[in-house]
């Protein structure tokens, strides 16, 4: 046998000053998140003092922003649940159509909160429509989300054909408009107190206040709910048997399977629950306007699946994803959005040449380089620039998503076992 | 296992006196006072074409540690198929405690109180540990998972047995060993009694083997048994408290580790018959088709690869002979260019490739004929004219040019179905269609046609039925009549005798031997396969 | 064996026709029309000589961005990106071909050829994302829709044309940048259209593109090599494929194709590039390429049937009838066809596999006499 001699390792020497600080937020991963939201808020607050663009973080812009993230967070939530059993669901904006359709019937013939109950269940059908053709007959998961978006629509100006044409102010491309839209909610006092700090316009204070404001005020129940199924999914998916089975069978059907779990319930079960949610999003949309409108999804379900995939298929970067196409949105309404929108071309200078700096420091040079100039340029065009246009706007989420992707593919976690179809018997 | 057409056997010689001692007739006959905890009697099981196993019988007391060893092939896997409950035997009974059971299905296993943990670990990466333990198990209720129960009960069991992990680390941070003890805990938290390890040491480093058998000796001091398939025969003999040797799909033996040696058991193993080789009409030429100098390769940290020289000649075939899983493949992927080493050269045709693509290889001289046919070297949807076009895609006769020629592919294609007596009805069949033997003689013709400069065949017979199998070894031969040189990397032992000039051994990654086949013993060629000969110069 | 083969083949598409037949006429129904009215007049409609030359000016663009997209399948690469490719190319065509001038088949070919270079380049983002970072393409390309949108309208606005202030439009192509219609090249032959319809000039480039198609993929070593990376990545690298370098050309072949599919309707019929230029050829493209099995002839037959669905269903509320039962049966055809295809591959495959297994045990079993050693 080889003799074992152990030569006793040193213990580090004991850091001190920043070099703790430093450790500590490198270990706790909470204080990180804290940190990097800190700095986020200062950047923007300090963006928008230079270029004076009070609307990046007026209390109305954070009010819009929360509530149009809703369908995101719900589409892209749908997204996680399907993806966290395995099967890749495209198909979220067709299952969003169908949850307008059927929201903007039922809260015309029956209620708001028919109308979300109602959104659900059509978006849960087509979510069994993909659910039969992945599972059972094994079709490739990305065609049939595709075929299911594609088919969507046709199905609900077909259906709104012979339903809505007719009735009160309905048509081919809209529901009669609902009788009562769904409730909203302000925080008596508080609201007051986080809009008056806001108007102040003091750096970072004001700016937090702004997104408090917009928490607290006019907060639909719609809104409510989908911002609430964040913590029930989590609670849901990691501290239940329930969702323990279900993302086994996303990360190792084999194993599940020899474990006794049933992995086509959990897959069906999964897909069900993610049309079901996406059809929620569709419904937030419908009560939002009060009634179904031809394409009113406008791509939110991709969307939805972008910010999936930003938030690592965790729930709360799901949020945070969402929070940020809804920004954008939000951004892009206001009537100042011009001038807004050149502070957020501010922030973005700043973030490049920050990380071309981090680059730098640590010995990457050709990427800091690239990004160096990325954000030198990026500060020439603010100088010389009066108002942007809009599809800076617009563009902003999607090129940060691939920003994202293109720097974090190697370390996200996407489920292990999903997108590729399991059949009973398979070793994997 | 199929004989070897043109070679001449050996005598056959009687098996040692000293192995007949402990024969299971002896002790069937005995009373015990203690039943069996589970004892096999007369498993047989037959596939088509083949008896995987005939009359096995083994003895399990309780609370011992109890080796099955065998070679690939031996009919190990099907047994413990069988035991698991997997497949139902076509003949004999399996008794626990005793009392006969009928296992109808792995669940019916399970319940008896038998754990399984199987060589290719069931682990989901993206989940701790105690998360892969208890799923489908789950402690409390529906509505909350109970995490803290999960952990105590986890870090209990572990406690108790020695298994030391934490529950809380994902399994992707896991090293092998801790792996292996996750899997051996998920079997103990079911409530197993008898745990069965198949080949628990293939993936383990020496410390970990160490760790390991700890962990069994405080598992069998708690009254669990426990049964152990490997055949790697130092580590079985340093473990064992009883050894069962199964080869050719029978019992051969049923010994204690104080009455044998790691030689005597090889020997039990391999089998005392072993083919001649036949005389070489020629030598082999000095011209060097293929010179490898100090690979180097790890992963993870772990090495695969170390410190291999090889040197394969014109004319010549060297034979590389070992048990699945000890560096085979890797060295393979190396001379292909798929996987680049550490630290090392290749030299193909007196050319430095070290650094150049896998096609720049194969169009330089480098023909491969595949472990893995139906991955690695076939097309299946592809009709056989495309398949014969593979890996020589960018020379005559299939290419013109930019274009595919389709015209010179057929007709090479028939012509390589009438030389290789490849049965189809023609060229345009595809692949899907044929049966293994003549796949594989098929991509034999085709590596053969394209006149390597260096043919590595690996497991060039697997999976073959007898008549093909003949004439692939009748293929290479010709190679090395046409001044070829051939690496065999092969787990069949009649082949390597039979077709090799001289034979290397390669263990852990590395090459541990070079021995003429004409001189070796079984016991030797055991020996350096299973390691047993490695002890004998370590401290 | 080989007519139960070939009845297996044509099994598929004609169980996806019953099936897509089956569900429209139970909504039809359900809506309170008669599916035998409705089919008949659609029937009817689509098969007057006015409506087939419609139709097949229609199918052109799906087929040639079916064609980009089957190009991709076949290196099971999702190229979902056509949509954004083809409408970023179209836009540069059109404000480019409107500001140079230049001899008429000279002119055309620019403007091709910078569509081509737009698409093809776009599509090397996703590729490049793929190869250097491991971005998966599907998600990349969705994205990059969205982003071509933005650019797009964005670029409109710069290069929109004064003369026409309520639209954001490009400038119009000058003559020489028209392809012109085919019915003078016909009438030589003896066939006369009827009056009021043009057969769109880009029809025999269209035709072009699919028998690139064809040769390229089908009898070129390179399209040899893609076809393998995509049935078995293994045995194409084992073969010498590089992996990487082969997912980006394709990606780029891909584009390049997907540029090509706006220039149908840009060069006959808009000849400009604005908001009423169409915008869903890209999809469309998609569900064709489906249909149509990612071979060239079988997505011309797809993007016939569905152009031609399309254009029956216009004649439906004539017999109140609603006009969307036509995207019911689009749909409902496009989902049943996916799946009538799977189930038959997977059946076709499980034939093979059993017959192969049989034969390998019979040979083992035999004992077959020693083949005699041949000589060279």
């Amino acid at each position: 046998m080889t003799a074992t001699t152990t030569t006793p390792v040193e213990a580090p020497a004991p850091l001190r000053g920043i070099g703790r600080i430093r450790d500590e937020i490198e270990r706790n991963k909470r204080l990180r998140i804290a940190c990097l939201i800190t700095l986020g808020i200062g950047a923007l607050s300090m963006a928008r003092v230079i270029a004076d663009a009070p609307g990046l973080t007026a209390g109305t812009t954070f009010v819009s922003a929360i509530g149009l993230a809703s369908p995101i967070l719900l589409a892209g939530l749908g997204g996680l649940v399907s993806e966290r059993s395995g099967i890749i669901n495209i198909g979220l904006e067709g299952m969003m159509i169908m949850g307008t359709w059927f929201a903007g019937w039922a809260g015309y013939e029956y209620g708001p909160w028919w109308a979300l109950f109602f959104g659900a269940f059509g978006g849960m059908l087509a979510g069994l429509l993909h659910a039969v053709a992945t599972i059972t007959f094994g079709i490739d998961q990305i065609v049939s989300g595709v075929a299911i978006n594609l088919i969507a629509p046709g199905v609900a100006r077909f259906l709104a054909s012979e339903v809505f044409v007719g009735k009160a102010d309905g048509s081919i491309t809209q529901s009669p408009t609902m009788p009562h839209g769904i409730g909203h909610f302000t925080v008596p006092g508080l609201s007051d107190l986080f809009d008056r700090i806001n108007k102040h316009e003091w750096f970072f204070i004001s700016d937090v206040a702004g997104l408090l404001y917009g928490i607290t005020t006019d907060v639909a129940y719609s809104t409510m709910l989908a911002w609430a199924m964040l913590p029930i999914f989590a609670y849901i998916l990691w501290r239940t048997a329930f969702g323990l089975r279900l993302r086994s069978a996303g990360e190792k059907p084999s194993a599940a399977d020899s474990l006794g779990v049933s992995v086509y319930r959990m897959r069906y079960l999964g897909v069900m629950i993610s049309g079901a949610l996406a059809g929620l999003g569709g419904a937030w949309l419908a009560l939002d306007i009060r009634a179904y409108n031809q394409g009113q999804t406008a791509g939110r379900g991709f969307q939805g699946l972008a910010a999936m995939i930003f938030g690592n298929w965790r729930p709360g970067g799901l949020g945070l994803g969402a929070g940020l196409f809804a920004y954008a949105q939000a951004i892009s309404l206001r009537t100042d959005a011009n001038t807004a929108v050149l502070g957020l071309l501010l922030l973005a200078a700043f973030a490049f040449s920050v990380v071309a700096l981090v680059l730098a420091i640590r010995r990457r040079i050709p990427p800091a380089i690239g990004l160096g100039v990325v954000g030198m340029a990026s500060f020439y065009y603010y100088a010389i620039t009066e108002q942007l246009s809009n599809q800076f706007v617009f563009i902003t989420p999607y090129v940060v998503t691939l920003l994202v992707l293109a720097v974090a593919s190697q370390r996200l976690r996407p489920p292990m076992a999903e997108g590729k179809p399991w059949f009973k018997g398979q070793s994997e | 296992m199929p004989g070897l057409l043109r070679v001449r056997r050996r005598r056959a010689q009687a098996p040692p006196a000293w192995t007949r001692k402990a024969h299971v007739s002896d002790t069937a006959g005995m009373p015990s006072a203690v039943p069996a905890a589970i004892e096999l009697r007369g498993i047989t099981k037959r596939f088509p074409g083949v008896v995987a196993n005939d009359q096995v019988h083994v003895r399990v007391m309780p609370s011992t540690i109890h080796a099955i060893v065998g070679e690939n092939g031996a009919g190990k896997s099907t047994l413990m198929k069988v035991l698991y409950g997997s497949l139902r035997p076509d003949e004999g009974s399996i008794l626990i405690d005793g009392t006969e059971q009928h296992f109808r299905s792995p669940k019916d296993a399970i319940n008896a109180g038998i754990g399984m943990v199987f060589q290719h670990f069931m682990l989901a990466d993206n989940f701790t540990v105690w998360e892969n333990v208890v799923l489908g198990s789950e402690p409390g209720t529906p509505w909350a998972l109970g995490v803290g129960d999960a952990r105590r009960r986890i870090r209990a069991l572990a406690d108790q047995y020695g298994l030391q992990v934490d529950p809380d680390e994902l399994a992707s941070d896991l090293g092998v060993g801790e792996r292996q003890r996750v899997e051996i805990l998920k079997v103990l938290y079911r409530g197993a009694r008898i745990i069965i390890l198949d080949e628990p040491t293939a993936v383990l480093v020496p410390q970990e083997v160490d760790a390991l058998f700890d962990s069994l000796r405080e598992l069998v001091a708690g009254g669990v048994t426990v049964i152990f398939i490997s055949h790697k025969l130092n580590e079985v003999l340093s473990v064992a408290d009883a050894i069962t040797v199964i080869r050719a799909g029978k019992t051969v033996a049923e010994v204690l580790p104080s009455e044998v040696t790691a030689h005597q058991l090889a020997e039990l193993m391999v089998g005392s018959e072993l083919p001649s080789p036949e005389t070489k009409s020629a030598r082999p030429s000095d011209e060097i088709a293929l010179e490898l100098r100090g690979i180097d390769l790890e992963e993870d940290g772990r090495p695969l690869l170390t410190g291999v020289d090889l040197v394969v000649r014109r004319g010549e075939i060297v034979g590389i002979a070992g048990v699945e899983g000890n560096g085979q493949s890797e060295l393979i992927d190396v001379i292909l260019g798929l996987t680049a080493p550490l630290r090392g050269t290749v030299k193909i045709g007196g050319e430095d490739m070290s650094r150049t693509s896998t096609r720049h290889r194969r169009e330089r001289g480098l023909g491969y004929i595949p472990q893995d046919r139906q991955r690695d070297g076939l097309v299946l949807d592809a009709p056989l004219w495309e398949n014969a076009a593979l890996g020589h895609q960018t020379m005559k006769p299939f290419a013109k040019g930019p274009f595919i020629d389709r015209g010179g592919a057929r007709q090479l294609t028939e012509q390589l179905i009438r030389d290789y007596d490849v049965r189809t009805p023609g060229p345009d069949i595809a692949a899907l269609a044929l049966s293994g033997g003549n796949q594989q003689k098929l991509i034999v013709g085709r590596e053969m046609e394209a006149k390597p400069t260096l043919l590595i065949a690996a497991q060039p017979t697997r999976g073959v039925d007898v008549g093909a199998q003949a004439q692939i070894w009748d293929a290479i031969r010709r190679a090395r009549e046409q001044n070829l040189a051939v690496l065999l990397v092969s787990a069949d032992l009649d082949e390597l005798i039979g077709l090799a000039d001289t034979l290397h051994v390669i263990y852990r990654g590395e090459l541990v031997a070079q021995l003429d086949p004409a001189t070796l013993t079984p016991a030797e060629l055991g020996s350096y396969m299973t390691g047993a000969r490695m002890d004998q110069g370590v401290a | 064996m080989k007519l139960k083969g070939i009845l297996l083949w044509l099994a598929a598409p004609v169980v996806a026709a019953v099936a897509a037949g089956v569900i429209s006429s139970i909504a039809l129904l359900l809506s309170g029309n008669s599916p035998a009215d409705a089919y008949n007049a659609m029937w009817d409609y689509v098969s007057t000589a006015d409506s087939v030359v419609v139709v097949i000016n229609k199918a052109i663009p799906y087929y040639v961005a079916a064609c980009a997209v089957a190009i991709g399948f076949k290196m099971n690469l999702f190229n979902i990106g056509v949509d954004g490719q083809y409408r970023l190319a179209a836009l540069f065509a059109a404000a480019f071909g409107a500001a140079i001038s230049a001899p008429a088949v000279i002119h055309v070919s620019l403007i091709l050829l910078v569509a081509m270079l737009v698409g093809g380049g776009y599509a090397a983002i996703p590729g490049a994302l793929r190869v250097t970072r491991g971005v998966n393409e599907v998600v990349s390309t969705i994205m990059l829709n969205f982003v071509a949108t933005g650019i797009t309208a964005y670029l409109l606005t710069r290069w929109r044309n004064p003369a026409v202030p309520l639209q954001a439009e490009t400038k119009p192509l000058p003559a020489s940048g028209r392809i012109p219609p085919l019915n003078g090249f016909l009438e030589h032959f003896g066939y006369h259209l009827p009056a009021g319809t043009l057969l769109s000039g880009f029809l025999p480039i269209a035709v072009l593109v699919g028998v690139a198609f064809y040769v390229i993929i089908y009898r070129t070593r390179f399209g040899f090599d893609l076809r393998n990376s995509g049935r078995n990545p293994d045995a194409a690298r084992s073969s010498g494929v590089s992996p990487k370098a082969m997912i980006l050309r394709t990606m780029i072949l891909s584009g390049i194709v997907a540029g090509l599919a706006g220039m149908s309707p840009l060069l006959t019929e808009f000849f400009k590039y604005g908001d009423t230029f169409p915008t869903a050829i890209g999809f469309t493209g998609l569900a064709v390429a489906l249909l149509g099995r990612n071979n060239p002839a079988g997505i011309g037959i797809a993007a016939l049937v569905w152009a031609g669905i399309e254009r029956a269903a216009q004649v439906l509320p004539q017999v109140g009838v609603p006009q969307e039962i036509g995207q019911i049966i689009q749909g409902t055809l496009l989902l049943s066809a996916v799946i009538a295809f799977e189930v038959v591959r997977r059946y076709r495959l499980q034939l093979l596999v059993r017959d192969a297994a049989a034969k390998t045990a019979a040979e083992r079993t035999e004992r077959t006499p020693m083949m005699p050693a041949v000589t060279t």
